[in-house]
Formats: structure tokens, C-alpha cells, sequence
């Protein structure tokens, strides 16, 4: 299993690399579809389908299309290289090396995670969308609806603002 | 040292058994069928538009004809022995990655389709996953790439235009085909087809619960008055399926009266015959899971499988002959659904664009909708409240 661990986080790694390498934005959306996909099957080791497959759906499958439909339709030309701005290059290290450096701190305090994982069982059997749903339906129910009531409401909202811009542009025709 | 710990590790016999149905499925069932089914659609739109076909073609260098069986194989060679051409005005890499990322992705799909019961104790089904439809439809997201990609990289504007169209068509109806899954999926209780299939066996199909435990006359008084949001299910995602794999009427896509072939203008040869196969797979990957959520999958009607385990003796273990049944029975219901396919598309003229989109956003979406509320409704009604 730990090669297949491996494999799938070094092509998550690599393709989330060439998302910000990449200058051309549709292979930057195609990287980072590879990316979540190695990120799925990273979940699919640990046994977690239900994410796996939600994953997959969700970001790959509903979030990622739209990316690359926009990028399409807006006709999104190729990035031509800039000259190096010193300023903004040395922000941009003095950033990362910031955000390193508390990643190794934060991780490096974290004492579960230098013991060995246990491993999983192997039957198949067990029913993580089951056990998820209990556990969201019953102990994080009233989350849940807040959720759903949010949701609602940022759906509301869009509606009514596309049909003001609609109006204005009728409007102006 | 490394490398044998992992070989012991690994249990060569379920990666050995899972190999095998791999390789039988996709290339002694899938492709195979996918060839035929495109004979299958030539022959039947003939015999729809009272002409002959290809009926020519049969065992070479003889003259025996076959009815034509022979035709996929002149057909896989003419595609083969085609110029493959591609336009100098194109994104190669994308030109050349989209066909296969079409054709990939339908075949992905079988692998949680149950076809088959068990066959010498082993379950006739390549990977029993617990969120199978999930699986499915996660993968069949994925197919919209290849299509975008063929649409963008083309760098024409036929192909840019059906490129469109088929995303957003394929968006549109992903909506309604997972919102009309989740009544069947009340109704189960389960996310695992094969389970799925098995309740059918017992209990009766979904669209037709008159035999065994569930037939109204056993006490499934609950399934009877499922059968009314069952069916509108049943509507919606075989709809959805139609338009989710771009068959005629809804094949705006590539639509040759506007848009020349659409997605795949640009294509020659093999990448072409990839985009078309694709097609075919699609469709019969989603006959396959119409069959295994609505029609019972490989259980055999009126009650059959009981009766046929009750003469086999053993109640517990699945007698060969009755394994090789039931994979006869899913293939026979998969060839049903296909010619389904076949004789709409040669039936029904073409949606117009607003229309399809109309039907998608404002009659399909609802109608699931609501169609969960009613499902509910009646579950609470008729069935004990779970423990």
C-alpha cells in the first residue's frame, strides 16, 4: 500500500506544481483535475470511498468543468512572461519560506503523528456512508440545516442578482 | 528484500481473479458488444427506413453472408487502415489526448456493475464497492472532459460550438439524473448494486414488484405504491442517460444539420472511431445500470431464481448453470435496453437547443425533486420506522 501511497502523492504533488508552473490556464485546470483525482485515490487507500468518490464528483466532475468552460468561453489567452519583478519575487520567497517554517513547527509538535498508522481491516464490508450519515443526521443536525438554509440563500440571492443584470440589459437594448 | 516483503504481503489470488473479469468483461463483452451494437444500429434503422443494410459481409474469401456479422470487423479495419490526419491548426497534445479520454472513461464505469450473480462462489461483479452509483456517476463526470477538450483543441469553430453545447448539455442533466436516483436509492436503503440487484431478486424488480416477498399479495403493499415514484425515476434517468451519452434527440452536439459533426469535425480515422465508440460504450453502460437499479439486473422474472435454488437443492450456494443464467439473463436485458436505444434515435426527430435545456432546468429538475419528497412521504407511511 505504501507504494501506491507514493505513487498517487507524488502525481498529486507534481500536477498541483504544474497548476502555478503551467502558463497556458487550460492545462493549469487540466493539472489540477490529475491533482484532485490523485488526491481521490490517496482517499481510496485509507479506505474512505464515500470521499473518494465525492471528491471525484464534486471538484473534478461539477467544479473543475465549469472552471474550463469559463476559461473557454472567455477565451482566456496564454500568460506571456513577465520580467522579473525583484519586489514581488522576494515577497513571494520570504512568503514561502514564512509558511514552511510554520508547517515544520506545527507539524513538528504533533506527537500522534510520529507513531506508525494502524492498520485498516481488510474487509470491504464496513459502511462509511452509513456511518457518515448517522453521525451528520444526528449529532450535527442543526449545523446541517444552517447549512442548508445558507445555501438557500446564496441560491436566492444569484437568482435575483442575474435577473437585475438581465433587467438593465434588457434595459439598455 | 523490500520487494519481497510487498510480493508476500500482496495475496495473489483476489488481484489474479479481479484481473480475469477485467479482461473477459471489457474485451469479450464490452467491446464486443460495442462493435455489434453499431451493426445492431445499422441494421435496425434500416429495417425502420425500409432498406436492406449492411448484410453483405460475412466470413471472407466465402460467400456465406451471416447477415452481416462481419461488418464490425471490415469496419474496425477500414478505421484502422484510414489516413490519420490531423490539422495543422490544432493543439496536438489536446487533439490527441480527448479521444481517448472519451472512450476511457465509459469503459472506467463497468467496473461496479453487477452482471452476473456468482459464478463458482465467486461474485460476478469487478469491484463491490459500497457507494456503487456513486462510482458511476463520479466517472461519468469525467467523460465531459474529453468532449470540452476535442471541442477546444480542434481550434475550429464547428468543434468549439458542439464543444459547448454537449458540456453544458452533459451539466444540465448530471443535475436530474443524480436528483431521480435518490427515490431508488430510499427504496433500497443501499449504496451497493450488487445488494441492490440481490433485493430485487427477492423481492421483486422495482418497476414490476409482482412476484416474491414483495408483490402486493405478500405483503409488499409498500412496493405497490412505490411504483408511482419509481416510474417517474425510471423516466427521468433513462431520459437523462439519453442525453448524458449525446443519442439523438438529444444529439445537439453534433448535430450535422448546424454544426457539421460538432465535437469531432476534426477527427480522422482511429480518434474518430475512439469519439464513436465511445458513444456506444456510454450507452451500454447506462442500459446496464438502468437494468441493475429498475429492471432487476440478472434476476430472472416471475420468481424464477427462487424456484431454480429450490431445485438446485443448496440454499445457501449459487449452482453453476444458474450463474451462467443470470449472466445471460443481464446480457439479454442490456440487448433489450440497447435496441430501446436504437429504435428512439431513429424514431424521434431532434430537440431544439432552448428546449432541451427547458426540459433539463424546468421540468426534469422539479419533477426529481419533488419526486424525493414523495418517496419519503410514502416510506414514512408504510414502513416501520427504522430501528
Amino acid at each position: 500500500m505504501s507504494l501506491l501511497f507514493y505513487i498517487f502523492s507524488g502525481l498529486m504533488l507534481g500536477f498541483g506544481l504544474m497548476v502555478i508552473v503551467c502558463r497556458n490556464p487550460l492545462s493549469s485546470a487540466l493539472c489540477l483535475v490529475i491533482s484532485f483525482l490523485g488526491l481521490a485515490a490517496l482517499f481510496v487507500t485509507l479506505n474512505a470511498y464515500f470521499i473518494s468518490v465525492i471528491q471525484i464528483l464534486v471538484y473534478t466532475g461539477a467544479v473543475m468543468v465549469l472552471f474550463l468552460f469559463i476559461i473557454m468561453l472567455l477565451d482566456i489567452r496564454e500568460e506571456k512572461s513577465k520580467d522579473w519583478n525583484l519586489l514581488a519575487l522576494g515577497g513571494g520567497v520570504i512568503v514561502l519560506f514564512g509558511f514552511v517554517a510554520q508547517l515544520i513547527s506545527v507539524l513538528g509538535g504533533f506527537d500522534e503523528g510520529k507513531q506508525k498508522m494502524v492498520p485498516f481491516p481488510e474487509d470491504l464490508s464496513h459502511e462509511d456512508v452509513k456511518m457518515i450519515g448517522v453521525e451528520i443526521f444526528t449529532n450535527y443536525n442543526f449545523h446541517l440545516q444552517v447549512l442548508g438554509v445558507l445555501l438557500l440563500v446564496a441560491t436566492i440571492g444569484v437568482v435575483v442578482l442575474s435577473r437585475q443584470q438581465g433587467k438593465e440589459g434588457s434595459e439598455n437594448n | 528484500m523490500e520487494a519481497g516483503n510487498i510480493l508476500t504481503s500482496i495475496e495473489v489470488m483476489p488481484i489474479l481473479i479481479s484481473f480475469i473479469k477485467i479482461v473477459v468483461v471489457i474485451f469479450a463483452v464490452i467491446l464486443p458488444m460495442v462493435a455489434y451494437s453499431v451493426w445492431a444500429e445499422r441494421r435496425v434503422s434500416a429495417v425502420i427506413q425500409e432498406r436492406v443494410g449492411p448484410n453483405r459481409v460475412g466470413i471472407p474469401f466465402t460467400k456465406i453472408g451471416l447477415f452481416g456479422l462481419g461488418q464490425p470487423i471490415a469496419d474496425g479495419i477500414k478505421f484502422l487502415l484510414k489516413e490519420d490526419f490531423t490539422p495543422g491548426h490544432v493543439n496536438k497534445l489536446y487533439y490527441w489526448l480527448a479521444p481517448a479520454l472519451t472512450m476511457v472513461p465509459a469503459l472506467l464505469t463497468c467496473a461496479v456493475l453487477p452482471f452476473g450473480s456468482e459464478l463458482f462462489g465467486e461474485k460476478m461483479v469487478i469491484a463491490d464497492l459500497n457507494v456503487g452509483p456513486l462510482f458511476v456517476f463520479a466517472i461519468a463526470s469525467l467523460s465531459v472532459y474529453g468532449i470540452v477538450l476535442a471541442g477546444w483543441a480542434s481550434n475550429s469553430k464547428y468543434s468549439f460550438l458542439g464543444g459547448v453545447r454537449s458540456s453544458s448539455q452533459m451539466i444540465s442533466y448530471e443535475i436530474s439524473l443524480g436528483l431521480s436516483l435518490v427515490p431508488v436509492l430510499l427504496i433500497f436503503g443501499e449504496l451497493n448494486l450488487s445488494e441492490i440487484v440481490r433485493e430485487q431478486s427477492k423481492n421483486g424488480w422495482l418497476l414490476l414488484p409482482f412476484w416474491g416477498e414483495g408483490a402486493i399479495w405478500n405483503g409488499g403493499v409498500d412496493r405497490f405504491f412505490l411504483l408511482f415514484p419509481a416510474f417517474i425515476a425510471f423516466i427521468v434517468f433513462t431520459t437523462s442517460i439519453f442525453a448524458e451519452t449525446n443519442r439523438l434527440p438529444f444529439d445537439l452536439p453534433e448535430c450535422e444539420t448546424e454544426l457539421v459533426a460538432g465535437y469531432h469535425t476534426e477527427y480522422s480515422s482511429m480518434k474518430f472511431a475512439l469519439f464513436f465508440l465511445g458513444e456506444y460504450a456510454a450507452m451500454i453502460i447506462g442500459s446496464g445500470l438502468i437494468v441493475t437499479l429498475f429492471l432487476g439486473g440478472w434476476s430472472l422474472p416471475f420468481g424464477l431464481d427462487a424456484y431454480l435454488m429450490s431445485v438446485s437443492g443448496d440454499p445457501q450456494q449459487i449452482p453453476w448453470w444458474l450463474g451462467l443464467i443470470h449472466i445471460g439473463t443481464f446480457l439479454a436485458k442490456v440487448i433489450a435496453f440497447i435496441l430501446f436505444f436504437i429504435w428512439v434515435r431513429w424514431t424521434l426527430p431532434r430537440f431544439r437547443y432552448d428546449q432541451l435545456m427547458k426540459l433539463g432546468w424546468i421540468i426534469f429538475f422539479e419533477l426529481a425533486l419533488v419526486n424525493i419528497f414523495i418517496t419519503a412521504g410514502i416510506l414514512i407511511l408504510t414502513r416501520d420506522p427504522a430501528p
